[in-house]
């Protein structure tokens, strides 16, 4: 039986291990918007021994990159997850990093699934394509790095009781199957 | 000849980008609402009130339904009576440039390089001149994750109906949990290679409930909904009745030697709008 929870971020060792697929969550706190071109640039600074725009010990990234906002002092329009498994070539470098959680949409590969458990990770499915009910759950978008990626720069995001699903929990269990 | 300026197809495409990536379709949103009380998985439902209520978020915030606005995919009708002042191509560009300002640009200049535009044009634009002196723009802003998981197969020509309808199904099943379901699936029969993928895409524009009119064109299409709609897949791929709301067909003759075969999957958040000039 799935459950409720709502829950502060960063993760805490006890959240992981009570999340199970299929659970209810609404999260607060901070995230990390990062997906394709960012992934790529955080793989060559890795190589290159460079520090990351941000800690990943802990983190959580939201794979997702929003529309510019019509009004002056708002950051960002509608956002939404992207489909997490274009991400999957670099989830074994960034589960070692210490990376706690993503969000995105879809399923991934079973390779991936089975890092979640080893690393004890969680991957949250967020609904995709309902970007403008969901940034009713941003409370704040800050510029962090790589703004020259336009809408795939890095953000800070502070979510505020933001609807997501355990789509793979730290015991290899499953969502989608 | 009837005359066209440029600036007044600037102008209607600029309106045209707006509103559709805000307003969702109300045949595709009726369509919703009729899956939701037929859904029998919780989290299915859940999902489903989901996009019913951000549809009106959209409307109450005036915001974009989804992050991804797409990349901005024409499909035109110029009549052979009417002819534009200035360039038509270059009028929808700047069309789009305009109408993308609070817009996501998800375009990049080069498929290697991949630096982003900054406007999101490009667009693609598919002219067909037809009889009549009016101008007809369709605007399809087409997201990426959905357009990633199409297929394509040329098939001997010997090929049976069942045996097209077994390898779109097989293909769905793998992959629309990661297209944003419940989808549509366009599919493109015939033609060239080329062409079918292009049929593909004009079918997803066809309004939902409109069956073919060939008859075993629309049984095609009514047998393929069901057994999509049997695999279980659901709504964000998480279980559940709802996988695709509509199946649509379009076919053209064929070589002798071939048959393609294409499938275009469009998300649940399906914006088309067009206008006549």
């Amino acid at each position: 039986m799935s459950k409720n929870y709502e829950i502060d971020l960063p993760l805490k060792e006890e959240d992981i291990k009570n999340l199970k697929a299929g659970d209810r969550v609404l999260l607060s706190g901070t995230v990390y918007t990062a997906r394709d071109a960012a992934h790529r640039r955080f793989e060559n600074a890795k190589k290159r021994k460079k520090k990351l725009p941000f800690e990943l010990k802990g983190a959580t990234i939201f794979y997702a990159g929003p529309t510019p906002s019509k009004y002056s002092g708002r950051l960002i329009g509608s956002i939404g997850p992207t489909t997490a498994s274009r991400m999957d070539p670099y989830m074994k470098m960034m589960l070692k990093a210490g990376l706690a959680a993503t969000i995105g949409k879809g399923p991934r590969s079973d390779e991936v699934r089975k890092m979640h458990k080893k690393h004890k990770a969680i991957y949250f499915a967020a609904t995709g394509g309902v970007a403008a009910m969901l940034s009713r759950y941003v409370s704040s978008a800050r510029n962090r790095a790589y703004q020259d990626l336009g809408p795939e720069g890095i953000l800070d995001l502070k979510l505020f009781k933001f609807p997501v699903i355990v789509a793979y929990d730290a015991k290899g269990g499953d969502a989608f199957a | 000849m009837r005359k066209i300026s440029a600036s007044t197809i600037i102008y209607s495409v600029r309106k045209l980008c707006m509103e559709a990536c805000q307003d969702l379709d109300p045949q595709i949103l009726a369509a919703i609402k009729d899956a939701f009380k037929k859904e029998k998985s919780a989290t299915g439902r859940q999902i489903l009130d989901e996009i019913i209520r951000n549809a009106k978020v959209a409307q109450d915030d005036k915001l974009p339904l989804c992050q991804d606005t797409g990349f901005a995919v024409f499909f035109v009708e110029l009549g052979e009576k009417a002819s534009v002042i200035g360039n038509l191509s270059d009028a929808i560009k700047e069309g789009v440039v305009s109408g993308y300002k609070h817009l996501r640009k998800s375009i990049v200049a080069h498929p290697f390089q991949r630096k982003n535009t900054f406007d999101n044009a490009p667009p693609i634009i598919h002219i067909n001149i037809v009889p009549g002196d009016k101008l007809k723009i369709g605007f399809l802003p087409k997201g990426g994750g959905a357009e990633n998981c199409s297929f394509q197969k040329m098939f001997l020509p010997i090929a049976t109906k069942e045996e097209v309808i077994n390898y779109i199904v097989d293909n769905i099943k793998l992959k629309a949990a990661k297209a944003c379901p419940p989808i549509i699936v366009g599919v493109g029969i015939g033609g060239t290679f080329d062409y079918s993928a292009y049929l593909a895409k004009k079918a997803l524009i066809r309004p939902i409930n409109s069956p073919s009119r060939d008859s075993s064109i629309a049984a095609m299409e009514k047998d393929l909904l069901k057994r999509i709609n049997k695999l279980g897949i659901g709504p964000m791929g998480m279980g559940g009745s709802t996988t695709a709301l509509a199946v649509h067909i379009e076919h053209y003759p064929c070589h002798i030697a071939s048959l393609p075969v294409a499938v275009n999957l469009e998300c649940h958040a399906h914006r088309y709008k067009e206008v006549v000039v």
